[in-house]
């Protein structure tokens, strides 16, 4: 990889550097990445510098191509990568977005303790690795007939409570309460409507999973108050997953539509996977009425995921889920581009924010982030690896300046996926994971060691330098003690 | 000379695909990346699938034939050990696939391979004809 890039890189801050636009003819803008000094050698070992100037060249960018901490090497946008184009003249392109279109988290709390759990965490691990299909092909439990996925589509996660999955509740703890409205099932293939019926309420597999994690650790106890978190020691729920096949499929869909857009529109692009089309041409609005489609079809995943996990609890602790407290804190999309308004040179402008492996990360007060955090801010789930911890942090001002409102959303790998299946074994993984008190089931030993700690960079480092950069504030750790995954 | 190599990638996995002609890369790219999902020898040979897919080039074409292969796997539960390429022209394919439906006592699958990505798409010819994909997983 040359390092060249290194040569255009001006450091603003110790937690800013600045890609400057003479890197590559063709950059609209600068980039910016998020790291510090020791991340940055991580980084300059891959090619996610040269991603962030790839993105540059995207019309109608604003700000700056800019990458989380949390940055590695992807396809087309950079994993971490955060860029916004203005609605009137710019462009959306699927690949600011991803294949997995929504994929997210959401974040359950309850009533009970780690000394609740302990003893009866072997039997709940089972009976939730029996109650939510995991896997690589997994098929859901829920039977969609006729027409019904366009419901699915059109009202994402209300959807799920209508059919009884939830509660009404749930829906206004979710980014967009669950459901974009511009959503068009029309505007799905088949093809993508084939691969998600039967896919419905399944986790996936690769780096999806559900986790029971414990309390460590409170920084602002007032923002964890009005998330319900009292005390450490507290059981939380997290679960990680997207729009399965049906998001794939829209994707690669898209792309090709993409690919001709930018043939037909005369755009250039220094890589095909960022094929892109005026936001408000033909191209641009089918995509977004068909990403809207596959990001409620997430919701609604994650939903069902939820209802099930609430039943296993209250079937464990004989309690209903309502007495356990197990209730909705927030659940955040990190693929995902949203039409936006947003403050720019002291105008207010519509945008189309593109997040690929970043979280929205709204400040208190702003009108999006429901009433009871009005006065905290949004939360933001930043999951680590299932041998270490995961944090809840929540929005700043500073990000709403800076990153159109966005973090970090997790802690990005180090190791490829066949150079931890090299260095590392599932034997070791297992007794790490003993040692270190956490429960798991997964579906296949592969995605044990893939998903191994060592091959992720300690989350830690990610959420603390957006700490410090201001574009997040930290809440609360928490580690895990039991792990489901595919 | 591999018929395909597996390589490294942070986040996904990339494949370098080779052969003598652009039909070899084209099949070896499809072996490669169901090596990923399932260890090919033990697939049995016991249904056919005709493929046709279109694009404006071949580069495009590689990735689409990937991605209508994966869909067949995720959509019909059908996994693939030998492919066929009948015609190959600059923005037409034509070919069969060999393999049967999934049963989970008999096949352990591996990874989830989501999609074959345009990233740095490149097809090459030098000492014979290669491909270079990243693979979302």
């Amino acid at each position: 990889m040359p390092s060249y890039w290194r040569d255009f890189l001006e450091q603003i801050d110790d937690y800013r550097w600045m890609i400057n636009t003479d890197y590559k003819q063709g950059m609209r803008v600068p980039g910016l990445l998020y790291a510090d000094a020791n991340m940055l050698d991580q980084i300059g070992e891959e090619h996610s510098p040269e991603q962030v100037a790839n993105v540059a060249f995207l019309p109608g960018i604003v700000g700056k191509s800019m990458a989380m901490p949390d940055i590695h090497w992807g396809y087309g946008f950079p994993i971490g990568g955060v860029a916004a184009t203005r609605v009137t003249d710019g462009v959306v392109s699927p690949g600011g977005v991803g294949f997995d279109i929504n994929c997210g988290v959401r974040l359950l709390v309850t009533n009970l303790t780690e000394k609740d759990v302990k003893p009866r965490i072997e039997g709940i691990i089972y009976q939730l690795f029996v109650n939510i299909p995991s896997g690589v092909g997994s098929k859901g439990r829920i039977t969609l007939k006729g027409n019904q996925i366009n419901k699915v589509l059109r009202n994402g996660a209300r959807w799920a409570v209508e059919e009884g999955y939830g509660e009404k509740e749930d829906l206004e703890f979710a980014e967009e309460n669950g459901c974009l409205k511009q959503a068009d099932p029309d505007q799905v293939s088949e093809k993508a409507k084939k691969r998600g019926v039967p896919q419905l309420g399944t986790l996936g597999s690769g780096n999806h999973f559900l986790e029971i994690q414990v309390v460590d650790e409170i920084y602002d106890h007032l923002a964890a108050k009005a998330f319900g978190i009292e005390q450490t020691g507290q059981v939380l729920l997290l679960i990680h997953t997207g729009s399965r096949g049906l998001g794939y499929q829209v994707c690669d869909d898209y792309l090709k539509t993409m690919g001709k857009a930018v043939r037909d529109y005369g755009i250039e692009i220094p890589d095909r996977q960022l094929a892109c089309a005026p936001v408000k041409s033909p191209e641009g609005q089918a995509y977004l009425a068909a990403m809207n489609c596959a990001a409620n079809y997430a919701w609604a995943n994650r939903q069902c995921i939820t209802h099930w996990t609430r039943q296993t609890f209250s079937n464990v602790f004989g309690q209903s889920a309502r007495e356990l407290g197990l209730r909705l804190v927030y659940d955040v999309a990190h693929n995902i581009a949203k039409i936006e308004d947003h403050e720019l040179d002291g105008k207010k402008v519509s945008l189309c924010v593109h997040r690929k492996g970043a979280t929205r990360a709204f400040p208190a007060g702003h009108p999006e982030i429901p009433a009871a955090y009005q006065n905290i801010g949004q939360p933001v789930l930043v999951p680590g690896d299932m041998g270490r911890y995961s944090y809840l942090a929540v929005g700043t001002e500073k990000a709403m300046e800076e990153t159109f409102g966005s973090t970090c959303h997790g802690a990005g790998r180090v190791l490829s996926r066949s150079a931890a299946k090299r260095e590392l074994s599932a034997a070791d993984i297992a007794d790490e994971l003993y040692r270190k008190g956490v429960t798991f089931k997964v579906a296949s030993k592969s995605s044990l060691v893939e998903e191994a700690s060592q091959a992720y960079k300690d989350v830690a480092e990610v959420i603390n330098v957006a700490e410090r950069a201001g574009i997040s504030r930290k809440v609360l750790k928490a580690r895990p003690i039991g792990v489901i995954k595919g | 000379m591999s018929e395909f190599e597996i390589i490294d990638h942070t986040a996904d996995v990339g494949i370098i695909a080779r052969g003598e002609s652009v039909e070899e890369v084209f099949i070896n790219a499809a072996r490669g990346m169901f090596s990923l999902i399932i260890d090919l020898d033990t697939v049995v040979e016991s249904t056919s699938q005709e493929i046709t897919v279109d694009a404006p080039d071949q580069e495009e074409l590689l990735i689409t034939w990937l991605n209508e292969l994966l869909y067949l796997f995720d959509a019909e539960n059908l996994i693939f050990s030998r492919f066929e390429i009948t015609y190959l022209g600059q923005e037409h394919l034509k070919g069969i696939v060999y393999g049967e439906e999934v049963d989970p006592d008999r096949h352990n699958l591996k990874s989830d391979v989501k999609a074959a990505t345009y990233h740095m798409i490149r097809l090459q010819k030098q000492d014979g004809f290669s491909a270079h994909i990243i693979l979302d997983i």
